[in-house]
This record gives structure tokens, C-alpha cells and sequence, in this order.
């Protein structure tokens, strides 16, 4: 098990355990932390589960690469950074425990 | 109620209901809340059924909407394999299945729909299967694996994912539709075109413009559907996806307005303020296209679950979406934003035989009204975007792959 902080747009935080192997997205719907939509259930196909990396965990989980699907569907999400991430597309690793993520104010 | 703490009973544990359970606890509501649910299980979702569920790429685990664990953490009172059979709404009441009966301070009706029967011989025999539930889908995966023959009956969605995954165990399968070509009631005839070819491509076969005149079997076990022409297509199993029906039994006989579906408003409420309906039961505006009906589909539900929880906890309802729905077969995704009402004009960006495009659906303005796009997730988001902002483009931009879809929708 891994630990995720989600700190909501209010500054509220809430920390979870997910299993490594499974996405940041699933740590955020299983727990029923408010902010992450995940409309699309994880597919990649819908931007609504997008978060922003706190600066210490960037070099961990990396930026979407350019030309990505990723990269492709947060051009369309609301207020995106260069911080942003869809959080479906984070696999929980062991490096990543005590990984915490920001969520913007609205996923729509 | 003999306390002070409210209580508010959600009919039906589907998508919609299991949603709008986990946001009223994400927004906050303190009071007690109790679903009813006419399957075994928890809530789940019902997209991979046809798809990954059926070709065993899913596991029940991952099908689940939330963990098991979820409903007791949060102190939701899941009540299975029963289901509201009557609303009282003067005493603001339900009565279950089980003959229990519970009141509420708000109902929301989240009773779904169910599959459209067909009435033809031999419509009874085993092996004649619909697809709206995991029991059914077991049924369905069941039947297929090398050297099985599928048929089906409709070619929508439904049947074109079944068929897909059929394939993809090794099972042959026949679609077998009424109307001169397949999805013919939700997608333009371009994209018709481009799935008929791609099945029949796979080894479906396609019967369009085809009746049904009854199914055969032997031994209470059904080993073909006849055609009215004549022709017999044999199967070890045939689906029958037709279409679905709202189930609004329970508001109509409360006197709850209804009309092909639970008639709610942008905040999901019914004819009675303290009763809500959200998902595939429910008519609802469509304030983007100036029209009421009915959206079966996920982003829907979700949509109205969010409508639905934010005003029982006392917010205002989040502003409406784009209506969307999406569809995977083989290694095809089909994502459509917006509905083409109104539309003129179908402009293509990309290339169809290429297996990556979008159509642009135009009114006679140029406004923007849908796009469907296949293995082209970047129009989909971008259409949206335009739909959702009114944006008339010109067909030349559109089809100009040198402007990006974050330039046509900026």
C-alpha cells in the first residue's frame, strides 16, 4: 500500500492508501475524495480527473509527454499549469508513497 | 421521521444511483441515506459488460463502481435484491419489495431502464438473451468462444460491441438489423458506413434491411433466427438489443409527471419537489439543443447525479454539459460530443480509411452541433469545447489538419 494526499481546491486534505499498481484516479473514486470526476472511468478520454504534482514529486511522476493522449486531453481542461496531470494516467509505484497532488477547482 | 436527522432514499443502485450516493457524502449531506437495489451486488458500471467484461479483460473488481467496503464507511444503507414498488407521497413514503416501508425527506428515482422486448416466436427459448446486467452478460459469455455462433438482433451499440467481442473469443456473429444500415437511429449514415465495413471486415456478417419472422430451436434451445425472407441465420445464442425502455412505473402510478421517461428539470426534480430523478429513467432539458429527451448514457447519469446532490445539500446545480457517449469495438473508439439536431452539413477532419477522423455536424450558420470522432480523442475534447461555447466554424477550417483542434476551439 501507498500513501496520496489530494489537497482540495478549499486547501482541505485528505490522505488515502491505494495498492501500488493501481492509478492515483482509483486512490481518489475508492476513497470518494470530492474533486476528482473521473467521468470516463480511467480511459484517458475525458480530463476529468486532473490534478497538479506538489513540486517535490514532479521528477517522480513526470510530465505527460509531448504529443501523449495525456497531453492531448488536458489541452482541454479547465485552468491547466505546468504542474498538470491527469491522475488516471499516475501509476502508484513504491517511489511515489507520499505522493501529494492539488486538485483544481472544477473538472467541467 | 422521529428525529431530526433527514433521510433521503435513492430507488436503484445502478450507475446513477451508486453516484449520487458517494457525492452527497462528498458534499457533505450529515443525514441518513438508504439505496434499493434489485440486483444482488453493488453498484456497478455497465459499459464493459459488452465490452471488456465480455472478453474477460475485466474483473468484478474492477467493474464495481466503489469498493465493497465504501457503502460502510460511508454509511450508505445498501438494501439488495429488492426494489421500490410504491411511492406514497402524501405520507412521504416507499414500500419495498421486502414489504418494508421507509420514509424519506428526498426520493430520488434512479430506477434506469430495461431492454426492449421483442414479441416473436420462440422469443422464450433458452439461449434468447438481452444485455443490461451482469447476470446477462455471464449468460452471454457463457454462450460464445471458438466455433460459437452468435446472432444478434439490432444492430445499435449494444449489438455492434457484442459482435466485436464475440470476435474476439473466436465466435462467429450475424447482426441482424431492420433499418437499411446499423446505428442508424444514433449516428450519421458516414459513420454507418465506416462501422458496417470495418465488422464485416472483422468476419461479421450484416444482414441490414432484414426482418425477424421468429426463432428457432430444439429442445427449448434455440439454434437460429429465421428471417422473413426465408433465410435461416443458425446461432448458439442470440442477443436481442433493440433499444431500452425507462422504467417510470413506480412515479406514473404515483401521479408523478411522466412522458417516455420521468419528466425532471435542470436541477433533476420531478413534478414533486421533494422527489428527483437522474439517469437513463429520466426526460430531461436539453437547454443547448432547446429540447427534452432522453440520454442513455453514463456521462448522464453522472451529470444528473451531480445535479441531484448539489441541490439536496443546498447548492446550486452545477451548470449543464455537453451531452456525450463513447463506444468501443475492437480498436476502435467512438467518442461523440453533442447530439446532430439541426445539422446540415457533415464536414470530415482526418482520414476515414485511416481509421482516424471526425465528423463535424454543422447547422446552416456553421454552428457546431456534434462530432462524432473515431480514434480521434482530441476532436472529441475540442468538440465539446465548441459545442458547449456555440462556436460556428467553416468547413475549410475544419478539414485543414494545419490549424489544430486547440486553434478551432480556442
Amino acid at each position: 500500500m501507498a500513501k496520496i494526499t489530494f489537497i482540495e481546491h478549499t486547501g482541505k486534505a485528505h490522505t488515502v492508501e491505494i495498492a501500488v499498481g493501481k492509478s492515483v484516479m482509483q486512490a481518489a473514486v475508492d476513497n470518494n475524495v470530492p474533486g476528482i470526476d473521473a467521468d470516463c472511468g480511467g480511459e484517458c478520454a475525458c480530463a476529468t480527473c486532473h490534478v497538479y504534482v506538489e513540486p517535490e514529486w514532479l521528477s517522480k511522476t513526470g510530465l505527460p509527454e509531448a504529443g501523449s493522449q495525456e497531453a492531448s486531453m488536458l489541452s482541454f481542461a479547465a485552468v491547466t499549469q505546468t504542474d498538470s496531470r491527469l491522475s488516471c494516467q499516475i501509476t502508484m509505484t513504491p517511489e511515489l508513497d507520499g505522493l501529494v497532488v492539488r486538485m483544481p477547482e472544477g473538472q467541467h | 421521521m422521529s428525529d431530526t436527522l433527514q433521510r433521503v432514499v435513492i430507488a436503484g443502485a445502478g450507475h446513477a444511483g451508486g453516484s449520487v450516493a458517494a457525492m452527497l457524502r462528498q458534499l457533505g449531506w450529515q443525514g441518513a441515506i438508504v439505496m434499493v437495489g434489485d440486483e444482488p451486488i453493488h453498484p456497478y458500471q455497465r459499459p464493459p459488460l459488452s465490452k471488456a467484461w465480455l472478453t474477460g479483460e475485466a474483473s468484478a473488481d474492477s467493474l464495481a463502481l466503489r469498493p465493497a467496503a465504501f457503502y460502510e464507511t460511508a454509511n450508505i444503507d445498501l438494501r439488495l435484491s429488492t426494489t421500490v414498488t410504491a411511492i406514497d407521497r402524501e405520507t412521504k413514503s416507499v414500500t419495498l419489495g421486502t414489504g418494508e416501508t421507509l420514509g424519506y425527506d428526498y426520493l430520488i428515482l434512479a430506477t434506469g431502464a430495461r431492454a426492449r422486448k421483442l414479441d416473436l416466436p420462440g422469443i422464450g427459448l433458452r439461449g434468447v438473451l438481452e444485455l443490461r446486467t451482469a447476470a446477462d452478460a455471464d449468460q452471454l459469455k457463457s454462450a460464445l468462444g471458438p466455433g460459437k455462433k452468435l446472432g444478434v438482433i439490432g444492430g445499435g451499440y449494444i449489438g455492434l460491441e457484442a459482435a466485436a467481442s464475440a470476435i474476439g473469443l473466436g465466435a462467429a456473429a450475424t447482426i441482424i438489423e431492420r433499418e437499411p444500415r446499423v446505428l442508424a437511429r444514433v449516428a450519421c449514415q458516414t459513420l454507418s458506413d465506416f462501422f458496417e465495413s470495418y465488422h464485416r471486415a472483422k468476419g461479421v456478417t450484416i444482414e441490414v434491411s432484414a426482418g425477424v419472422a421468429g426463432l428457432e430451436g430444439v429442445d427449448g434451445q434455440v439454434t437460429g433466427v429465421r428471417l422473413t425472407d426465408g433465410r435461416l441465420v443458425p446461432a448458439d445464442a442470440v442477443l436481442v438489443g433493440v433499444g431500452a425502455m425507462p422504467n417510470q412505473e413506480i412515479a406514473q402510478a404515483a401521479g408523478i409527471a411522466c412522458d417516455g421517461g420521468i419528466v425532471v428539470d435542470l436541477q433533476t426534480r420531478t413534478s414533486d419537489t421533494a422527489i428527483f430523478a437522474i439517469g437513463d429513467c429520466t426526460k430531461r432539458p436539453l437547454p443547448l439543443y432547446d429540447r427534452t429527451m432522453r440520454l442513455e448514457s453514463v456521462p448522464n447519469a453522472l451529470e444528473q447525479a451531480k445535479q441531484a446532490a448539489s441541490v439536496i445539500c443546498g447548492r446550486p446545480a452545477p451548470a449543464p454539459e455537453v451531452p456525450w457517449f463513447w463506444s468501443d469495438q475492437y480498436d476502435l473508439r467512438l467518442q461523440i460530443a453533442g447530439i446532430p439536431f439541426d445539422a446540415t452539413q457533415i464536414v470530415v477532419r482526418g482520414d476515414i480509411a485511416a481509421g482516424r477522423f471526425a465528423l463535424f455536424h454543422l447547422a446552416d450558420d456553421g454552428l457546431v452541433r456534434a462530432v462524432e470522432a473515431v480514434n480521434a480523442s482530441t476532436e472529441f475534447m475540442g468538440g465539446r469545447r465548441i459545442i458547449a461555447r456555440g462556436k460556428r466554424l467553416s468547413a475549410d477550417k475544419i478539414r485543414d489538419m494545419a490549424v489544430t483542434m486547440q486553434e478551432l476551439a480556442a
